[in-house]
């Protein structure tokens, strides 16, 4: 009871369906200043732990973005996507073998093949586990990732749990991470705009009705099978790219890393953690978490103590700011730009009476 | 391959099905009155394990006389869990909500195994793990029988509180309708601890007898959650009866597999079942045909 006070539903929509109303030379400003930070960040950091660390981060944000784009603006909950993380990194380690690549730059030009054939592991698996809905998904999407983590210890061409090495890439010690860098900010631009023409298209607003109400989307005419599919297929794509990109960095894909249910659930800590269905929330929770993580691993690795720390952070988010990061915010703002209208005494009145009653609650 | 073994692993499956019924039970009763999917189901029966490995190995209390501690303290880690977490959680989207907070529980779990006691494999010990009775020419181990017996003496004890019992009658209006159980004056907060209470302490015995018949680990509990996932999804949500039959069927589908094909494939078989199975009745063998409302 308290915690549906403490969360109104009268904040709902208006947290998910943007911010109120900010000045657009703020947003543009924003961007500037975001995509200035990461041009810049390996050139300012150059200590190869900083921008290791940075190169993960920015793996687990296109990934979150991207799970973001199925999982966030259809609410089902998909913890499978290790499955397509798995499947481009194998596709890349394998292709590399196989055709003989060397190392560097042509095993980057590989990674869309990654996400091509995430893309088509993505339609079976998708045809299968989008028959179910809700709770049942989730588990159907976690037995599908268990099918996959199977097959990759015990079939023949994966190689088995020492898996593949990929070809060493020709970097100079000093700047090694940094094409990983760069390869992996580009992926990141273009799945946040993937991500940002979807919410603004009739397709994202098929997705965000199918989220509120699957039956009445259906009813008024949303063919719900034909877009969760497409917006399934659309969300591994960019998971099978970085996970080339993040097995060609560690240099070789193991069974166990490749399919790991950890990942799984990263994704939906991170997304949980800044705001699912928003376009920025993903992108920070995998930023922070990914980082911190990163950082508790190397800190206090091996004995258990970072689980304990990742599993009190993640109930602490779940508990304190069930919506996320960036939707809490936005809707203090909200509560407060309606507290200021009611003190003036203006007429929105629906909004202010909603608005008003959410903010006495509190 | 002999019918003898093929005999030999059904029956073997129908001992460690009953085994894995009484863990799937504990997680299809608490999502029934709860809607959460616990997630931790799984590493809690390591847990119960591990509790059993200490008493055993450190205090000197035999496997069966420690459930008599590790079963209460299971309970009240249930108890504490609910109050603690679940019972925060909003109505509106509870169930999926469960799964990550679940989740949180076991990683939380998990670090404190691996930071107590370490990554290494053990397995319990005792007089009657490695022995076995030669019954019409199998070979039954006795800690399978003994697990057997305890998940079917559990469980019948489970129906018996549930069906004839106004404590069961509590549960059962909770599991049907939270809200009409409410107004009739159930207390829907104690019934719901409770349960989630029963539904953790299942999985004391659940371990102790998993731990005997399975090296394990703080990681094992992965393998074991996906497994009584299928299971309960298979037995329809909720179901006690379902969650019972599915395990059987999964079990011994999965040792006959083991001994007709391969032991590294057996366990693709639970998720395979479970993804054909759902494709063609997405609410499971044994489910009620609509997922509730609520």
């Amino acid at each position: 009871m308290s915690a549906t006070e403490l969360h109104p539903d009268a904040a709902a929509p208006e947290a998910v369906s943007g911010p109120a109303a900010p000045r657009r030379g703020l947003v543009l400003g924003g961007i500037v200043a975001a995509l200035a930070v990461l041009a810049v960040f390996p050139l300012v950091f150059t200590d190869p732990t900083t921008t290791s660390i940075a190169v993960f981060a920015l793996v687990f944000m296109v990934a979150t973005a991207a799970w973001n784009i199925f999982s966030g603006y259809s609410g089902y909950l998909a913890l499978g996507h290790a499955v397509f993380f798995g499947c481009g990194g194998y596709a890349v380690a394998l292709a590399a073998r196989d055709w003989h690549l060397a190392g560097g730059w042509p095993v980057f030009a590989l990674l869309p093949f990654g996400g091509l054939v995430a893309g088509l592991v993505a339609v079976p698996v998708g045809l299968i586990a989008l028959r179910t809905r809700r709770h049942t998904f989730v588990v159907v999407t976690i037995a599908i990732f268990f099918i996959f983590q199977l097959a990759a210890f015990n079939l023949g061409f994966t190689g088995g749990t020492s898996g593949i090495t990929l070809p060493f890439a020709p970097f100079s010690a000093a700047n090694y991470n940094q094409p990983f860098y760069y390869v992996a900010a580009v992926i990141l631009i273009v799945t946040v705009l993937v991500s940002w023409a979807v919410r603004r298209s009739r397709f994202g607003l098929q997705l965000l009705a199918i989220r509120d109400d699957e039956d009445r989307a259906l009813g008024l005419g949303v063919k719900t099978r034909r877009i969760k599919l497409t917006a399934f297929v659309l969300s591994a794509i960019p998971v099978g790219m970085v996970g080339g990109l993040y097995f060609y960095f560690i240099g070789q894909v193991y069974p166990q890393f490749a399919f790991d249910p950890l990942f799984d659930v990263s994704l939906a800590l991170m997304g949980f953690l800044g705001g699912l269905g928003t376009l920025v929330g993903p992108l920070l929770g995998a930023l922070v978490l990914e980082s911190l993580q990163q950082y508790l691993t190397q800190t206090f690795s091996g004995n258990g103590t970072y689980l304990i720390a990742y599993g009190v952070l993640f109930l602490a988010v779940i508990l304190v700011l069930p919506r996320g990061v960036v939707p809490g915010i936005a809707a203090l703002l909200e509560r407060r730009r309606v507290k200021a209208a009611l003190a003036r005494g203006d007429g929105h009145e629906t909004k202010v009476s909603t608005g008003g009653v959410a903010g006495a609650a509190r | 391959m002999s019918s003898t073994a093929l005999l030999q692993a059904i029956v073997d499956g129908i001992l460690t099905g009953g085994v894995y019924a009484l863990m799937a039970a504990g997680l299809t009763l608490i999502f029934g009155v709860m809607d959460i999917i616990n997630i931790a189901q799984g590493v809690m029966v390591i847990l119960g394990a591990y509790l059993s490995y200490e008493l055993s190995v450190h205090v000197g209390i035999g496997l069966l006389p420690g459930l008599l501690i590790t079963v209460p303290a299971m309970f009240l880690l249930g108890v504490a869990i609910e109050i603690g977490f679940m019972r925060r959680l909003r109505d509106q989207d509870r169930t999926q909500m469960s799964i990550l907070v679940t989740y949180a529980v076991a990683i939380v779990i998990e670090g404190i195994l691996t930071a107590v006691f370490g990554v290494n494999y053990e397995q319990l010990q005792a007089s009657y793990v490695n022995s076995s009775v030669h019954v019409l020419g199998f070979y039954l181990p006795d800690i399978y029988l003994i697990g057997f017996a305890l998940a079917i003496i559990l469980l019948i004890g489970l129906y018996y509180v549930l069906y004839r019992t106004q404590f069961g009658r509590a549960v059962r209006a909770s599991l049907q309708n939270r809200t009409a159980a409410d107004l009739i004056g159930i207390e829907v907060n104690r019934v719901r601890t409770i349960s989630v209470g029963i539904g953790v302490a299942v999985t004391a015995v659940g371990g102790m007898v998993f731990g005997a018949t399975n090296a394990f680990n703080p990681n094992t509990g992965y393998d074991l959650i996906s497994r009584l996932l299928a299971i309960v999804i298979l037995g329809g949500m909720g179901s006690i009866g379902g969650a019972m039959g599915a395990a059987i069927l999964m079990l011994v589908i999965n040792d006959v597999v083991a001994v007709a094909w391969s032991p590294t494939w057996a366990p693709l078989v639970f998720f395979a079942a479970l993804v054909i199975v759902l494709s063609v009745r997405p609410q499971g063998l044994f489910g009620r045909a609509a997922v509730r409302a609520q």
